[in-house]
């Protein structure tokens, strides 16, 4: 039986250019350039060594986003991703995650799927929430933050490392997992892969396709409303403490007075 | 005005090969040039990142286990890699050199061979030309090759071997009948391995000091016959066609260089404050980052367009290869030396990185051919 792996990734504002807000305080994506979430790379790398390692994988790169969002999608297929879906669709502009993951899951269980690979946050948001909320409305167990997975069987085996401990998490199939930026380093796309990728099926869905009403997403649907954003201030000029022999109780006093110490 | 007007402009395909060097270029090379340049050693940081995501010799057809990239996304990688470090740029770019006579002339059984192994990272590819008194004139060579029975001895040195004694693979040009001067030279593959080949000791650069550069001597070196690329006497006239196609890969690197130093200026002009203002407010410096910018755009137009004729083996080929490389490698020694003047003091140090980029493309104006020679093939060859 062919593994079917879905790898959930996002579109996002490159995080080196100028962001911005638009008028309704959605993410301004006409005045920056997008490009697939960072930490999504992990996702799709992992997906794409546990398809390696199983021999009989068929890897499904999904995404929810813009017409633009298909330069993440390609990306993914160019790193080795066998197929993509892409959903779209103009209602569901300024959704939050809560309407997110419910988009999420009834393209995920419209596409199959064995094992679901998502990265451990968008590097726009980073609520880092998602995978759990996938989890819970597809009735599948969930494996979060993994820095090492691998499948084995009808087994999802893990790896999850904290503070004090590291966990080894296991999961029967159907399940979602979400991966670290400890997971593996991304590979990058080699000239074959990219020009593989113009091949490759992208299929693309909208609300309809999925059942979902309109009403139910996008900015009027969202749970939380965006009243103002603000940038956050330039940062501003340090102390400088000069050492005329009292530097170390000057320094002191700074930290105290600051609550670090 | 349209947006989908396709004319001189990379396919979408060109432009994320380009991105996807460059973020690896910038991860996994970069970090290491200005040691790689210090120590004088080779980039090995550089080799294992370019096999490991298969872009150390993209040109190589797919049907010999190959990327198959066109000479367009070769030109990307390795002006890419140079953006960061030209010593590390010499691996792709070398490896298309020494292996580009085999693909042009060589038989099925030596292509399956040495460009399959080329492909699967076996080992690298140089090319053997120039000997300490043949270097423009490069028919003037002495290496010989004797026929015996089955086999070709092999007597000589070969001078300014890029990457010799890490490469496995060596294109070697050499005298097979001394009457016939040009028409009597054959090329060899001759490996690393084989007895008798032997380097010298590595020639103190004054850049690309992290690709070795070596002589090649060969004592008795004995192959069999089947290694002679193409037939006998046709040995200088690939070594000629294959330099009208690589001079465009030395035109990648010349802008890639000057793009990396380019790149340096327009953000140190920003940050750096004199008279209470960036000096990216004085006009003066504004000329030159738009003359440097402007000169660049012109080396990459003509490269790219050089690039285009060499995948397809245009008639023009051989002017455009020249002019190419003649040009580019012209402008990049301008807006490196440029770099390091914008840095003033700073530049001129090995704390930053411009010095390095400006003695990088000097080499440029010099190796495949001097900027001189460049001259004589493009005034043989006007369009």
């Amino acid at each position: 039986m062919t593994l079917r792996i879905a790898v959930c990734v996002k579109y996002v504002p490159d995080a080196t250019g100028d962001r911005r807000f638009a008028d309704d305080t959605t993410t301004d994506r006409e005045g920056v350039d997008g490009l697939l979430s960072e930490l999504d790379e992990y996702g799709v790398e992992q997906a794409l060594r546990i398809a390696e390692a199983s021999g009989d994988a068929e890897v499904t790169v999904l995404t929810v986003g813009p017409d633009d969002a298909k330069d993440a999608l390609r990306k993914a297929l160019s790193m080795g991703a066998d197929k993509a879906v892409h959903v779209n669709d103009d209602d569901i502009h300024g959704s939050d995650v809560i309407a997110t993951s419910a988009i999420v899951a009834k393209a995920l269980e419209q596409v199959g799927f064995d094992l679901v690979v998502c990265g451990m946050a968008s590097t726009d948001g980073t609520m880092g929430v998602l995978p759990a909320l996938l989890a819970e409305r597809l009735g599948v167990p969930q494996a979060t933050l993994l820095s090492e997975v691998g499948v084995e069987g009808t087994t999802v085996k893990g790896r999850r490392d904290g503070d004090a401990a590291s966990e080894q998490v296991e999961a029967q199939l159907p399940a979602v997992v979400s991966v670290t930026d400890q997971s593996g380093e991304a590979r990058y796309p080699s000239f074959k892969g990219i020009m593989a990728a113009k091949k490759k099926p992208v299929q693309s869905l909208d609300l309809d396709d999925l059942g979902i009403d309109a009403d139910a997403v996008g900015l009027a649907g969202a749970w939380t409303k965006v009243e103002t954003v603000t940038a956050r201030p330039p940062r501003s000029k340090g102390t400088i403490v000069t050492d005329e022999g009292e530097g170390g109780k000057q320094l002191a006093a700074f930290l105290a007075e600051q609550k670090f110490i | 005005m349209t947006q989908d007007f396709d004319l001189f402009r990379l396919s979408e395909e060109h432009e994320m090969l380009r991105e996807s060097v460059r973020s690896l270029a910038e991860a996994k090379i970069a970090p290491f040039a200005a040691e790689v340049d210090e120590q004088g050693r080779f980039p090995q940081e550089a080799l294992d990142a370019l096999q490991g995501n298969d872009l150390h010799a993209v040109h190589v057809p797919e049907e010999y286990g190959g990327a198959g990239a066109d000479a367009l996304a070769t030109v990307l990688v390795i002006e890419e890699v140079a953006r960061v470090c030209a010593s590390s740029s010499l691996i792709p770019a070398v490896n298309k050199l020494g292996s580009l006579p085999v693909q042009l002339s060589g038989s099925e059984e030596l292509k399956a061979k040495y460009l399959g192994a080329l492909a699967r990272g076996e080992g690298m590819f140089s090319y053997c030309l120039s000997e300490p008194e043949a270097g423009s004139d490069a028919a003037g060579m002495k290496t010989r090759a004797v026929r015996d029975g089955d086999f070709w001895v092999l007597n000589g040195v070969k001078r300014w071997i890029t990457n010799a004694g890490v490469s496995e693979y060596y294109t070697v040009m050499a005298v097979t009948d001394p009457e016939l001067r040009s028409r009597g030279i054959s090329a060899f593959v001759v490996e690393k391995a084989d007895e008798g080949v032997s380097f010298g000791a590595p020639e103190k650069k004054l850049g690309i000091k992290g690709s070795p550069t070596r002589e090649v001597y060969f004592d008795n070196v004995r192959i069999p016959a089947d290694r002679m690329i193409g037939a006998e006497g046709t040995g200088f006239a690939t070594a000629m066609k294959t330099l009208d196609h690589t001079r465009v890969t030395i035109a990648a690197q010349a802008i890639g260089i000057a793009q990396g130093a380019l790149d340096y200026a327009k953000g140190y002009v920003k940050e750096r404050k004199q008279f209470g203002k960036a000096i990216a407010e004085f006009q003066g410096v504004q000329f030159m980052l738009a003359d440097m910018a402007m000169k660049l755009e012109a080396a990459r137009q003509l490269t790219y367009a050089a690039a285009a004729k060499s995948q397809r083996t245009d008639g023009d080929l051989t002017f455009f290869g020249a002019a190419a490389k003649c040009f580019a490698s012209d402008v990049a020694m301008e807006i490196t030396t440029d770099a390091v003047q914008l840095l003033g003091g700073y530049g001129y140090t090995r704390d930053y990185p411009v010095e390095r980029m400006m003695r990088d493309a000097k080499i440029t104006q010099i190796y495949e051919g001097t900027n001189q020679v460049q001259r004589i093939v493009m005034a043989r060859n006007l369009p």
